[in-house]
């Protein structure tokens, strides 16, 4: 086993040397990733097949296509957001120069999940790479072949001595923790989370993390049936639920539920035939360990759809259960799996009271076309993120994805992630000419009541005041003014000027 | 003789009040701002701005009991009071009112073309019950000025001033809550024990400032809720000065960011690097300036503050005796000030050396080039500031790509807080998270992105793509449709799509004339 302690020593010299500074060797970086991907995308797809029995096209527009795109955003964007941003200035900065640069932290530890092993592990690295940091990546143990599959290829695309693999366990992790480094980002459980968090403590490190929860969908009669049943059950069903955003259950009235329960059926069998063990497109279980948890939540409830389950394959129907009380097992903790469970409430205002009740969740799911209840839902509610009519697809914008309270803290996503790995370092320049100094003089000793005025002057806020705007305007007027006396000056000197 | 201040405040004439008792405990307090947030009061934008403008009225209406208190704590003049503590609060204060209801629009990042129906807005949501603990060098500034962020960020708040200023801490307890919704927003204050009893409570957001240490504490406190923090920490600010910059100037502005608050100030440039023949020139201009800036004697000029505590007094005399005084040196501990101190020959061992010094004392340390004096921070922890005086770009360069701190500024010292555009907070052992203007705002709220689809048939009919049973050419049609183009072009694009329909109209009425 590698010695954690080596390995980030090694990170560290070969930041500190400024290695990974310059744009131009942060792109080669990103380039040769990017090869590793279009170069060993079967690889990658057979990892996923032996880790989750993903299907070809889950695989792909959720984790190979997923990873090429934001990393083809990164690369084409990199130029622009390395460069340093310029603040408005305010008129006591008008002989200044302000700027917001962004550093890298220095050596990162990036932690990935089992769940979709190659996505949540890489795409964030992608973004600590573009900021200009050295990573330690630690891609979860559980997905076995996946890991396997990182820990192989990337020595073999991206420089050893700022990008490093580091596999292993419970006991491996936790020595690596130890380790002092400048961010930390992890992808996974709440439990976990906490353990991370706890870590970070000794140096202060700062940390995003990507956590999850009960992702409530509520479903109202103003909805289209089919079209919402159809979003629901796809956004339930792939990955087998193992899905951080998954729609984890269901909030309606009766009469929604009933009728849902019915189109769902048939939509299951539109999706997976009549035996879904049959269909190549439904995942399974990632362990044994989880597998029996599932099972375990589906005691004591006869489900309205589904039921069917096979250890050997760690196989699990889609299930829906309708005989649900809100301390069930099923409605603690989140559910990570292809069940899902349906609380009735009488109306919106309902939905909202339920789902405050409980921690807040990486995203909200509200299918309707009631304008007012929509809103009521966005406004009342908080959550990661909120997605009306559809599941899973915000995940495909450019905007900042993550959680809040117990399902997490920081987000990332396209220029988010390169955000989220670069420290905003604010940079004042002044120069010590005779002009500022004499102004700003009257900030010090010995004090005076007209000093104090000078300097709430110079202080002051001007409602709308741009300098840079108001500066071009009077440019432009200038001109404008130069322009009319020159023309005026021509007109009336037309003969003497052009005289042949 | 006392008066009593009547709900709306306005000239308050009391003395001798009562200490600044809390009725109810804790867990009492933060469920009463719990209850309020629920209820959506703080949610409104009018709200927001009432209380934004009752903060201001505090602070203008209090000035004198501040002003007083200030100079029992810190023995501070009122000029710094207001030029660092009120008056920077106030103008903060009419920035964000002026602002407020731009930031809390959602903003409408640029959109893929898989999402030209869509509707795509990201909103800035209130965290809830928020814990704001301030630190005893600016008690006012430091305490009220993240409370104007988590107040526009629509937040109830728990304010915990810091009991190491206690006339400050009792002046802020018993006037504030009468300018400001009470159930939405309290002040608690107490010792250690108190703040730790605090901390064990369930907060949406904790933001802290002061020493490393403590924020430890905080951060340590926070994991079990996974609450997030900021924590605005401190750490040794280094200053380097070369020989092309004027020696006057840049003494003057070096001893001004030293000698406020008497160097307790987190951003103060704690030691000097530059080369032996730069001290030289800067001691000697440094007589003549703290001259300029105290006349007679800092001891009996009243724009000279007092240290804040015995135990800070004796910490910082022991420093006094590394190396060798150049200025200074001299200490009373019955008024419990010590002179502005230059030390030289200081050794990198010094204790003077090993901490963050936090009172008048400035050690020089000699380097012979800029890369030398990069080298020498770079071994330390990640300063909350970094000052470089210099008129060569090559060495400003030389810096701002060498080295990482909260913060930098070039030819000056501790002016990048007066500017509210410029995000505030350190890095590494300094602290994480920022604020000032709307990065304030940014730090109390939360971003929750909105995706908004329909369910008509325009939106369902491409979507099969998506549902199973899967298949190669839904696989491949997938990977076309969410490639990575550039966004949908901006502003423009509208009004050339405008500008065509006109034009196919024009065609299209022309050709229904003929026809």
């Amino acid at each position: 086993m590698v010695n954690p302690s080596e390995m980030v020593q090694t990170l560290r010299n070969s930041f500190n040397s400024g290695k990974t500074k310059p744009v131009e060797y942060r792109l080669k970086q990103l380039k040769a990733l990017l090869r590793l991907y279009e170069e060993n995308t079967n690889e990658m797809l057979q990892a996923l097949a032996t880790d989750l029995h993903k299907s070809k096209q889950e695989a792909v527009t959720m984790e190979t296509q997923y990873l090429i795109n934001d990393l083809k955003n990164t690369i084409s964007n990199l130029k622009n957001w390395v460069k340093p941003e310029r603040p408005p200035k305010e008129f006591v900065n008008l002989l200044d120069s302000l700027y917001v640069y962004n550093d890298p932290y220095g050596v990162v530890l990036v932690m990935g999940a089992w769940n979709y092993p190659i996505q949540l592990t890489l795409l964030p690295v992608a973004g600590a790479i573009a900021a200009g940091n050295c990573v330690v990546i630690k891609p979860s143990e559980i997905a076995v072949a996946s890991a396997k599959f990182i820990a192989e290829k990337i020595p073999k695309y991206l420089d050893s001595d700022c990008y490093q693999v580091f596999e292993g366990g419970i006991p491996e992790t936790t020595q690596l923790l130890r380790e002092k480094f400048d961010y930390i980002f992890y992808t996974g459980s709440t439990s976990v989370g906490q353990i991370v968090h706890a870590a970070a403590n000794k140096n202060l490190t700062p940390v995003t993390l990507e956590l999850g929860g009960k992702s409530p969908v509520y479903l109202d009669k103003t909805a289209n049936l089919k079209v919402a049943t159809k979003r629901i059950i796809w956004g339930k069903c792939v990955n087998a639920g193992q899905t951080c955003v998954a729609p984890d259950y269901l909030i309606c009235t009766k009469d929604v539920r009933d009728k849902f329960v019915e189109c769902a059926g048939q939509v299951l069998r539109d999706f997976y035939g009549d035996d879904p063990k049959q269909s190549p497109d439904l995942g399974r279980i990632v362990s044994d360990r989880q597998f029996q948890r599932l099972v375990g939540l589906l005691q004591n409830h006869k489900p309205a759809v589904g039921g069917r389950f096979d250890a050997a394959e760690r196989y699990m129907e889609p299930t829906i259960l309708t005989d649900v009380k809100r301390d069930d097992k099923v409605m603690q903790e989140e559910v990570f799996g292809p069940i899902l469970p349906i609380v009735t409430v009488n109306d919106a205002y309902e939905a909202v009271k339920f789902i405050n009740s409980r921690e807040k969740p990486l995203v909200s799911y509200i299918f309707s076309n009631n304008k007012k209840d929509v809103q009521l839902l966005i406004d009342n509610t908080s959550s990661g993120g909120v997605l009306v009519n559809d599941t899973i697809m915000h995940m495909a914008t450019d905007m900042p994805f993550g959680g809040v309270g117990l399902s997490g803290m920081g987000s990332y996503h396209a220029k988010y992630t390169f955000d989220t790995f670069s420290h905003k370092k604010s940079c004042l320049y002044k120069d010590l000419g005779f002009i500022g100094e004499t102004l700003g003089s009257a900030r010090y000793p010995p004090y005076s009541e007209g000093k104090l005025k000078l300097l709430n002057l110079l202080l002051k806020k001007w409602p709308g005041f741009n300098w840079k705007v108001c500066l071009v305007h009077t440019f432009i007027f200038t001109i404008g003014f130069v322009t009319a006396l020159g023309y005026k000056h021509v007109m009336e000197n037309k003969d003497e000027l052009f005289k042949q | 003789m006392t008066h009593e201040v009547q709900p709306n405040g306005y000239k308050p004439f009391v003395i001798d009040v009562e200490e600044a008792k809390l009725e109810k405990t804790h867990e009492e307090v933060v469920e009463a701002a719990r209850k309020s947030f629920k209820s959506g009061k703080t949610k409104p934008l009018k709200f927001r701005l009432e209380q934004l403008k009752g903060l201001e009225k505090f602070l203008t209406e209090c000035e004198n009991e501040l002003v007083k208190a200030l100079d029992q704590d810190l023995g501070k003049h009122r000029q710094e009071v207001l030029m660092t503590e009120i008056d920077l609060l106030k103008h903060e204060l009419r920035q964000t009112a002026m602002e407020l209801s731009k930031w809390l629009k959602p903003e409408a990042p640029p959109k893929s073309w898989v999402n030209f129906l869509d509707g795509v807005l990201v909103y800035s949501d209130p965290y809830g019950v928020v814990l704001v603990i301030g630190a005893w060098n600016y008690p006012l500034l430091l305490l009220l000025g993240p409370f104007i962020g988590a107040i526009a960020g629509g937040n109830c708040v728990i304010l915990k001033p810091s009991e190491l200023a206690p006339a400050s801490a009792k002046t802020i307890a018993t006037y504030l809550p009468r300018y400001l919704d009470r159930d939405s927003y309290q002040v608690v204050c107490g010792g250690v024990q108190e703040t730790t009893h605090l901390l064990k409570i369930q907060f949406d957001y904790i933001f802290f400032t002061g020493s490393t240490s403590v924020g430890k504490i905080v951060h340590q406190a926070a994991s079990k809720f996974l609450t997030p923090v900021t924590l605005e920490l401190g750490g040794k600010s280094p200053v380097f000065v070369d020989d092309t910059v004027d020696i006057v100037t840049t003494a003057r502005r070096i001893l001004w960011g030293k000698c406020l608050n008497a160097g307790q100030t987190c951003i103060a440039p704690d030691y000097l690097l530059c080369s032996k023949n730069v001290e030289e020139r800067f001691i000697e201009a440094a007589k003549t300036i703290l001259d300029e800036f105290y006349g007679e004697g800092v001891k009996v000029s009243p724009y000279w503050s007092k240290i804040v505590s015995e135990r800070h007094y004796k910490r910082l005399m022991g420093m006094v005796s590394d190396g060798e005084v150049a200025i200074g040196g001299f200490g009373d501990p019955m008024e419990r000030t010590i002179t502005p101190t230059i030390l030289i020959n200081v050794k990198p061992d010094d204790l003077v050396m090993r901490e963050e010094i936090f009172g008048p004392i400035l050690p020089i340390i000699n380097v012979n080039s800029a890369l030398e004096a990069i080298n020498f921070i770079t071994e330390g922890d990640k300063p909350l500031a970094l000052y470089v005086f210099t008129k060569r770009k090559d060495v400003k360069d030389l810096f701002l790509n060498g080295t990482s701190s909260g913060n930098v500024t070039i030819n000056d010292t501790i002016m990048h807080i007066m500017t509210e555009n410029l995000p505030f907070g350190g890095v590494g052992a300094s602290g994480m998270g920022n604020y000032h203007g709307k990065y304030g705002f940014d730090t109390f709220t939360h971003k929750k992105g909105v995706l908004v689809r329909g369910l008509g048939a325009l939106t369902e009919k491409p979507q099969f793509i998506r549902y199973p049973p899967y298949s190669d050419f839904k696989t491949t049609l997938s990977s076309i449709v969410t490639a990575k183009r550039r966004s949908i072009p901006g502003w423009w694009f509208k009004w050339i799509l405008v500008f065509g329909l006109g034009v196919a109209f024009a065609y299209g009425v022309q050709w229904v004339r003929n026809g």
